[in-house]
């Protein structure tokens, strides 16, 4: 096997050119699809993410039902196209596993008693993948649940860290998600400062640990402040940011 | 899990009864916040796998083989051996049980656990091949869940843990692009011993080993996976609901202190 590259060079630049605690680039857009009650597109680093949301519907099949909260159904799915290799498209373990933990993510956000007897279902679809698509599907959806006008506590925001070369980074792309020695992807409701979603993998002294899972609920917290902006431009044409600027200058 | 029935009414009173109990650091079967339910582990029943293993815990039974061969290994990983585990949950563990291809709950269980002995390192991959990019040695762990009351994470992962220590494979040389096995045996080669503690937050109150009952109520659940030097090597947060970063830090400190007291005992079982 060839020898491992190195992944964070001497001056501290990662593969892409960021430091140990920035983040990619994130782009995102919400409300792309007509027939959907909220969607959202999300573009970060080489991710590119469709989040829909449909409801509260009537759920099928009937038994399903609950007769005091709506039903969250979600179904995490990578297009074929979207990996290096081609993906056979039927759902496999990961898909499964990813849908149910992104579900209870986004879950506690919402109020759920507010919809009884009905259902809502998030679709998460990759269409490409780069890394890291868990956190940026869950910060679509968290953006295409409020886009369909269901009633939240908080928005949900998410990001990775992990373990590169030795040391605790931020935001892991494809290659350091690879080659790197650990992935921890967390996402929090960052206004009632709670965590939704953390996942472990690989080996983290317990001062790595405390780092690593900081730095990812800092991050998310930058990640929060992004999708407010883009709340805000599509509902009210403007941020606050922006026009508190204006009024000063 | 989905070996269990949700009955929203009695949950909703259990819980307010529970609550009351743990916020004087009790629980419903007497036992304190931070204590196991007993744990018992048996290794060599099945004579015809490599390793066996059955862990009751509490009246939760599961029973883990281990079946080791040849194989081709992957192509990004050719020097590396495979192991792979998996776990069913059977219809006859349950009244709730049903047959048929696994649902989420019985996927999650499987790959938390195989992420807990993968992360870990527990076995040295690369002593398991025979031939780079041709043939490693494959070690298949599959659990079978023979009796549902609770905590199927942590019962599952210490009978894969106890029976992969105790497993023996036969010794394979290169023969040309093959293996060719010389008739003697050796142990699998287990460098590790990582061990899963799952614990679950009802209200404000951690509580390690969740019964059946208090996984009706419980509010989240977290499952963290520490190895022999006290690094966090694997975890998953289950349940739609949430922790607060204090209580996540809480849960390290905990699995790291419980998983010191569990290793001893598979150790001490798998000799």
């Amino acid at each position: 096997m060839e020898a491992k590259r190195k992944l964070i060079d001497d001056k501290g630049k990662r593969l892409d050119g960021r430091t140990w605690d920035q983040l990619r680039p994130v782009k995102i857009e919400v409300g792309v699809l007509k027939n959907a009650d909220g969607s959202a597109f999300i573009e970060w680093g080489k991710n590119k993410i469709m989040a829909a949301v449909y409801g509260p519907k009537e759920v099928h099949p009937k038994h399903e039902v609950m007769p005091d909260r709506a039903v969250v159904r979600c179904r995490y799915h990578m297009a074929p196209f979207s990996v290096d290799e081609r993906k056979n498209p039927a759902p496999s373990r990961r898909e499964i596993e990813i849908s149910k933990v992104i579900r209870e993510a986004l879950e506690p956000a919402l109020v759920v008693e507010d919809y009884p007897r009905t259902a809502i279902e998030i679709f998460v679809e990759v269409l490409q993948s780069d890394g890291g698509s868990r956190v940026a599907g869950i910060t679509a959806a968290a953006l295409a649940l409020a886009d369909a006008g269901i009633n939240m506590r908080d928005l949900v925001c998410g990001v990775s860290s992990g373990i590169v070369d030795g040391q605790v980074v931020l935001d892991l792309n494809d290659s350091e998600d690879k080659e790197g020695s650990g992935d921890m992807p967390v996402a929090i409701m960052p206004n009632l400062g709670l965590v939704t979603l953390l996942q472990i993998d690989g080996i983290y002294t317990p001062d790595h640990f405390k780092k690593a899972f900081e730095l990812a609920i800092e991050g998310g917290k930058r990640i929060y402040e992004m999708q407010r902006q883009v709340l805000l431009q599509k509902y009210f044409g403007s941020s606050p940011a922006e026009s508190t600027a204006e009024e000063q200058e | 899990m989905s070996a269990v029935k949700k009955n929203y009414i009695v949950e909703t009173i259990r819980k307010a009864q529970l609550s009351e109990l743990l916020a004087k650091g009790k629980r419903l079967d007497g036992r304190s916040l931070e204590q196991y339910r007993e744990l018992k582990i048996e290794t060599q029943l099945i004579e015809k796998a490599n390793a066996s293993a059955r862990v009751t815990l509490g009246n939760t039974q599961v029973i883990a083989g281990v079946k080791i061969a040849t194989g081709t290994p992957f192509p990004d990983t050719p020097d590396k051996g495979l192991l792979i585990v998996t776990a069913e949950v059977l219809p006859l563990s349950s009244p709730y049980a049903e047959a048929g291809p696994p649902d989420e709950d019985a996927i999650e269980l499987a790959r938390v656990v195989d992420r807990g002995i993968r992360e870990s390192e527990m076995v040295d991959l690369t002593e398991l091949c025979i031939v780079a990019g041709k043939v490693v040695v494959t070690i298949f762990v599959d659990v079978s869940i023979l009796n549902v009351d609770g905590n199927l994470f942590d019962a599952t992962s210490f009978a894969v843990v106890s029976a992969l220590k105790t497993a023996k494979m036969p010794k394979y040389v290169p023969d040309g692009d093959k293996a060719k096995a010389t008739g003697e045996t050796i142990p699998v080669p287990v460098k590790r011993v990582p061990v899963s503690v799952t614990m679950a937050r009802i209200g404000n109150v951690l509580i390690v080993d969740p019964s059946i009952e208090e996984e009706a109520v419980m509010d989240a659940r977290i499952t963290l996976t520490t190895d022999d030097d006290g690094n966090i090597c694997a975890g998953q947060k289950g349940n739609p609901s949430t922790f607060t970063p204090a209580q996540v830090m809480a849960a390290a400190e905990l699995s790291t202190r419980k998983g010191k007291e569990i290793r001893k005992q598979i150790v001490g079982a798998a000799k």
